[in-house]
């Protein structure tokens, strides 16, 4: 948890690594355009995907964020075509993969990792066979196989379990040989479906860190799905809210966090999925700190300066991709007049203020 | 009654069941362990999904499985004779034993397969296994331990109908206890030869077991 100090400096670090980052990643390294994706069982059809339109650039995390049911599992299955989609087209590095053959998709494949909820790892083989194996099947000579091996276990923290078997490792430890097996054949591309929602919470912030980690030194692109926003908040620099099949809402987390438009974004932020919902009565606002904000005692000081007694209903503090956001649901007097002159306080003082409907969550 | 050339008899004996019984097991499987990944792949859940061969494979092992080992036994006969040049004798029984087995075994396996996890089945094809890297790197590597108890019972259901091929003078245990115990009414005899068959069954089924154990790291 990083202090609030610095907090100005920061945010124009931010502002400063996001101009490096637009000017670094203008290509964007998997294209998905127009995808529709429909399950045709006995009975009737299923629509589990509906003109999918992203576009992910090198070096992102990308989280796709959605309820159960939603598609987004499916559709992550889509840019390795593990799910071939009933239309629309999906390009990786600039190649439109839905169009080539059976021989040159595992190519690509060996430039794609993927990394699972369940691990998938192979039981039958120790951990440094594991990740071995996407060696064996590149192709990959036996001695250079053997040291790229090494290597990976000592990114993931684990040379010492090279020959234990996936049943004598923790969850934690299996994903990171998971993760190890991913990133075998030096992808561009890793995807995690669900990947850390099998572990507990100490366990998962390691996993993401250590993500994190093998986004920033090895430059790899990161695709994430998960149905836990804290997910997304801790180490995503962009994000799509999938609903319904379709896509509600996608940018910077940063700003859908700061300004969410759609109900199912506002949903996701607010109620984290687990807790009960937040039922609100008239005049209920949604304000969003920032680093600089959060340090001023900007609520008290509009207390005292406008007169005005707000009504905290609910409050926390988010930390989204190393920076901190607070949030807070407040419920303003039904006098009009005091109302807005709080509400324009804070505007005026940079804080992001909008009012939400009766019930969320 | 009892003089050496009895002992030579259920030495020879014992050792034409192990021959059939091994010999069919293994001829058994080169047909069948293809036929049972077959069953898999091919189906429309599988990696390669292939309607009509799945289809084909699944009636033609039904309807082996359906018929009686005694009947296919004699039914049989002609290709015996063409493959063996005869109808008698251990050698010839290992036909019908095999044509009776390998559709046993395709279904052994199948079931030993479809065990795997699909998630790492799904994991190996996300990193650009072929379908054949699927099933030698993949598949069988881990249904081995399953695979080694199916290959068990194998053994033992096959060593059991090589008893039933005494009825045509196939030889082995089960001939002579079918010529000596059933025929000439020496209850000593036929004793013999079933307990020697209970200890060669409990023999094999105890090593399928205790490799299998061994080889399982799912635990």
């Amino acid at each position: 948890m990083l202090p609030f100090r610095y907090g100005p400096l920061n945010l124009l670090f931010r502002r400063v690594r996001n101009i490096e980052t637009n000017k670094t990643s203008q290509k964007p390294i998997i294209e998905i355009k127009d995808l529709g994706k429909t399950f045709r069982p006995k009975s009737g059809e299923v629509k589990a995907l509906e003109g999918i339109n992203l576009s992910i650039n090198q070096g992102d995390i990308y989280g796709i964020i959605g309820m159960s049911g939603a598609g987004k599992s499916t559709l992550v299955r889509c840019i390795n075509l593990l799910e071939k989609p009933t239309s629309g087209s999906v390009f990786i590095d600039g190649q439109d993969i839905s169009k080539i053959t059976e021989k040159e998709l595992r190519t690509v494949r060996y430039s794609v990792g993927m990394i699972f909820q369940q691990f998938n790892l192979l039981m039958q083989r120790t951990a440094e066979k594991n990740i071995l194996f996407p060696l064996e099947i590149a192709g990959v000579d036996k001695d250079a196989a053997k040291k790229r091996t090494a290597e990976l276990l000592e990114l993931v923290g684990l040379p010492d379990k090279a020959k234990a078997y996936p049943s004598q490792l923790s969850g934690g430890q299996k994903q990171r040989i998971a993760i190890a097996r991913a990133l075998a054949n030096n992808p561009k591309i890793l995807l995690c479906d669900e990947a850390t929602s099998a572990l507990d919470p100490s366990t998962t912030s390691s996993i993401l860190k250590l993500l994190k980690e093998i986004n920033q030194k090895l430059g790899i692109t990161i695709v994430i799905i998960t149905h836990e926003m804290s997910v997304v908040e801790q180490i995503c620099s962009h994000v799509a809210i999938i609903d319904k099949s379709k896509i509600a809402e996608d940018g910077e987390v940063e700003d859908i966090f700061r300004n969410p438009k759609t109900e199912i974004a506002k949903k996701m932020i607010f109620s984290e999925g687990d807790q009960d919902p937040v039922v609100m009565g008239k005049n209920t606002y949604r304000i969003v700190f920032d680093e600089k904000s959060s340090s001023d005692s900007v609520m008290a000081k509009m207390v005292l300066e406008t007169k005005c007694l707000v009504n905290i209903i609910h409050a926390d503090m988010k930390n989204i991709d190393g920076y901190r956001f607070g949030q807070m649901v407040i419920q303003l007097p039904e006098d009009e007049l005091s109302a807005a002159r709080a509400i324009n306080y804070l505007r005026s003082h940079q804080i992001t203020v909008e009012e939400v409907g009766t019930h969320v969550g | 009654m009892w003089d050496s050339s009895m002992t030579a008899l259920i030495v020879q004996g014992t050792f034409e069941t192990l021959y059939m019984t091994l010999m069919s097991t293994l001829l058994a499987y080169i047909i069948g362990l293809p036929m049972g990944v077959l069953l898999v792949t091919s189906d429309s859940e599988g990696i390669v999904p292939m309607k009509m061969t799945n289809k084909v494979l699944n009636i033609v092992v039904n309807i082996t499985r359906s018929i009686p080992f005694l009947i296919l036994l004699i039914a049989v006969i002609p290709l015996t004779r063409m493959i063996t040049g005869t109808t008698i004798g251990s050698t010839a029984t290992i036909v019908p034993l095999v044509i009776a087995a390998a559709p046993f075994i395709a279904r052994l396996v199948e079931s030993s397969i479809k065990e795997v996890d699909y998630g790492i089945i799904e994991a190996s094809l996300s990193m650009g296994a072929s379908p054949i890297q699927v099933v030698t790197k993949v598949m069988i590597p881990e249904a081995k331990p399953s695979l080694i108890i199916g290959a068990a019972i194998a053994t033992t259901t096959i060593l059991g109908y090589s008893a039933m091929a005494g009825i045509v003078g196939g030889g082995g245990l089960g001939d002579i206890a079918i010529r000596f115990g059933y025929y000439r009414y020496e209850t000593g005899m036929m004793v013999i030869t079933v307990v020697l068959l209970v200890i060669i069954v409990q023999l094999f089924q105890e090593v399928g077991m205790k490799i299998a154990q061994k080889q399982d790291r799912r635990k």
